[in-house]
């Protein structure tokens, strides 16, 4: 039916407008509502794409809908998709968190969509379940890592890092100069979750069948020495004074506030964070450079990769032909090009014929040669395993404040993921 | 049935009106009420994914009880509840006294001690938020205007929920101050002249006047605040989301937190928990105050 209202629609408007008919693609009519998170970086890319989509497609409508990031916003998005009240298309995580949301019963299968033949294995992994792929890349790939203030670096004579005591021992360096060495910002408890994450790469190299032991429940976090370090890294920062005064209440932007323009040194994030530096602070995106979280081993360098978060459509949806039409304009090259226009680039992208520009910045340049050849790199533990505890942030912020040491901590994460794989139906638990 | 059905024939003697008439508020009861409440009781014996449920006996309320915050949730409900209603019994009376006696501008000053009431909670926990800030906030930056280094209001695991608790007073004293007031003007004038002829001194008047005479209100904010203590949720979530860590974790958060994570079934167990809770604390101490007020 809709299809008839289609033709009808652009034969009306080819022959009565006498409009220049050279468009071979079809043009696509009809409504769609598109659901992100309220970050800033998101909203200014989704606004690009819906602007240059509905420019191609005169008549189709697409409303953005915001809702918050963080537990808030999974929360939203599971009840939203139980309830049958998921927007047409949507953006989430891709691994566990992509898991944990049903994929099969609740979302539509984009696996013959055209544009998959783009987009790479390794991301399609990460968003398919039960034979079906059913995300597209909504951003580039991320790395999860440091980042340092350049200038500062400069100043006191510093180099980047390859192993954990190296790091200290900067860290030391830059607080006997009065400068606040680790910046944590626990006001947004997600944040805390990065040094324990980011140093996945790390224990793999110890413990290369760690994901798969992980998840059968053979291998457990306080019991894996090389696991554990995560937590006491995380303990050891705060025990040796390193952090802002208001690592308490501090927020994410003003962790990269302060890591862009000098407050502080070294800032543990993933690299999505250039994108909102680019955003709020322009002005210091040339001083902020990244490297990946050291491990022991100078020699066993590497980072921890985050796919992107995915944008999915709701098996709900009353238009999925809109819907995949959309999803496969994002994930083309002229939607990567939106993207660093609006936001710049952030990574290396997952599509095929997607195209970073010469002058991307120190910090997004620093982690290029990850992923180049040569380079190490490995993906964290959410993508190689479905499970991932959902009280992880308040355990670092516990571990992160002092309240609980490292060997604690370890301990109860894994008493959190036994509820998450249990509820997952998973064998062994 | 017959036990129901006798009652409902002696009030059908008495009252005007025909027993259906009950009927639109006993559907509209059992609809949102009963048939929630009993659904409840049953997915919380379930793993549920709002699509599915699989039943697995207790295992949830296993499971709650040993989650490792639990504990300490349970006893900063207690804490939180104890504290915020034992400072507006105290605050709420000796406010009321203040605005029960002649003062300047009696008016003005009883709207204002009744304002924060009426604001939204969430506004009231994201303001305080921000003037509690460890650094940055008004609070700290007047103390070290007078030298004083003010502590992590928020951020600090030892005063977390006592900052929460002192807001929650902030923001319900008006309350309990209404009602005390009500209480103090109820009382019989007599009383205070009887006593003066006595020779009582303003403080005898008090504790052996007003004190005794303003049992009923007392029992009123006690058991409201008590209750509102209990299940309190809003104010601590919009604070500090239960943190830092899980240090100022209640029942009512650490439940929350299972729905928000999809544990729907973890979470109902929880609800149950905090419903039984509630109930055994609140139940002995509603007849306790009451009795004691039959006996006046």
């Amino acid at each position: 039916m809709t299809k008839t209202k289609l033709f009808a629609l652009m034969g009306a408007s080819t022959l009565g407008l006498m409009m220049a008919s050279h468009a071979v693609q079809a043009q696509q009519s009809g409504y769609l509502s598109f659901l992100i998170d309220n970050g800033p970086q998101s909203v200014a890319v989704a606004e690009a794409w819906v602007a240059a989509y509905t420019e191609a497609n005169p008549d189709v409508t697409i409303d953005i809908e915001v809702r918050p990031g963080g537990g808030e916003g999974d929360n939203i998005v599971k009840t939203r998709l139980a309830t049958g009240a998921m927007a047409d298309v949507f953006f989430y995580n891709s691994g566990s968190l992509f898991q944990a949301l049903n994929p099969t019963q609740n979302l539509l299968p984009l696996t013959d969509a055209p544009f998959q033949a783009n987009v790479q294995d390794s991301f399609k992994s990460v968003v398919s379940a039960g034979g079906e792929v059913y995300g597209a890349p909504f951003a580039p790939a991320m790395g999860g890592g440091i980042f340092y203030n350049i200038p500062l670096y400069a100043e006191l004579g510093l180099e980047v890092p390859k192993t954990w005591d190296e790091f200290m021992a900067n860290n030391e360096k830059i607080k006997a100069a009065g400068k606040v060495a680790v910046i944590q910002t626990y006001g947004e408890s997600w944040t805390s979750q990065l040094f324990v994450l980011a140093d996945f790469f790390n224990v793999l190299a110890e413990v290369p069948d760690f994901a798969e032991k992980f998840t059968a429940n053979e291998a457990k976090f306080a019991t894996t020495p090389a696991a554990v370090r995560g937590f006491e890294k995380l303990q050891a920062v705060f025990e040796a004074g390193y952090l802002n005064e208001d690592f308490g209440a501090a927020t994410y932007p003003d962790g990269l506030r302060m890591v862009a323009t000098g407050e502080g040194a070294h800032y543990p994030m993933l690299t999505f964070g250039v994108g909102a530096i680019a955003e709020t602070i322009p002005d210091h995106l040339q001083d902020v450079g990244f490297f990946a979280q050291p491990g022991d081993d100078a020699a066993k360098n590497g980072l921890t990769t985050w796919m992107p978060d995915s944008i999915y459509a709701a098996k709900t949806t009353s238009s999925p032909d809109l819907a995949k039409d959309f999803i496969g304009f994002i994930a083309s090259p002229e939607g990567c090009d939106i993207r660093n226009e609006a936001v710049g680039a952030t990574g290396p992208y997952m599509i095929a014929g997607c195209e970073l520009p010469a002058d991307v910045p120190p910090a997004v340049s620093d982690m290029l040669p990850y992923f180049a050849e040569g380079g190490q790199n490995a993906p964290a533990l959410e993508f190689l395993s479905p499970v991932k505890g959902p009280a992880l942030e308040q355990i670092t912020v516990e571990v992160g404040s002092g309240i609980r040491p490292a060997a604690e901590g370890a301990a109860l994460y894994d008493e959190d993921v036994r509820k998450q794989a249990q509820q997952l139906g998973l064998e062994g638990w | 049935m017959t036990a129901a059905a006798a009652p409902a024939l002696k009030a059908q003697r008495r009252s005007l009106y025909p027993s259906w008439f009950y009927a639109p508020a006993a559907v509209i009861y059992a609809v949102l009420f009963l048939a929630p409440t009993f659904a409840s009781l049953y997915f919380s014996l379930t793993r549920w994914s709002l699509s599915s449920a699989v039943f697995i006996g207790f295992e949830n309320f296993a499971q709650f009880f040993r989650e490792p915050f639990l504990i300490q949730g349970l006893v900063n409900t207690v804490v939180y509840a104890a504290i915020s209603s034992g400072l507006k019994v105290v605050l709420g009376m000796l406010l009321a006294l203040m605005l029960t006696s002649q003062i300047m501008g009696r008016g003005y000053l009883r709207s204002v001690i009744f304002f924060p009431v009426l604001v939204s909670t969430v506004g009231v926990g994201m303001t305080f938020t921000v003037l509690m800030h460890p650094t940055n906030g008004m609070i700290n930056e007047a103390l070290s205007l007078i030298g004083i280094k003010g502590p992590g209001w928020l951020v600090d695991p030892k005063l977390a929920l006592f900052s929460v608790a002192l807001v929650d007073v902030w923001k319900g004293v008006g309350l309990a101050t209404v009602i005390y007031i009500a209480g103090l003007v109820a009382i019989p004038k007599d009383y205070y002249e009887a006593a003066r002829i006595d020779g009582a001194t303003p403080l005898q008047n008090f504790f052996y006047v007003t004190l005794p005479l303003s049992r009923p209100a007392t029992a009123t904010v006690i058991t409201l605040s008590f209750i509102g203590g209990l299940r309190t949720f809003d104010l601590i979530w919009a604070m500090t989301k239960g943190g830092p860590g899980f240090a100022s974790d209640t029942v009512a958060s650490v439940i929350y937190k299972q729905y928000q994570a999809g544990f729907y079934g973890l979470s109902t167990a929880g609800n149950v928990v905090l419903f039984i809770l509630i109930a055994v604390l609140v139940v002995p101490l509603t007849m306790f105050l009451n009795r004691k007020q039959g006996f006046e």
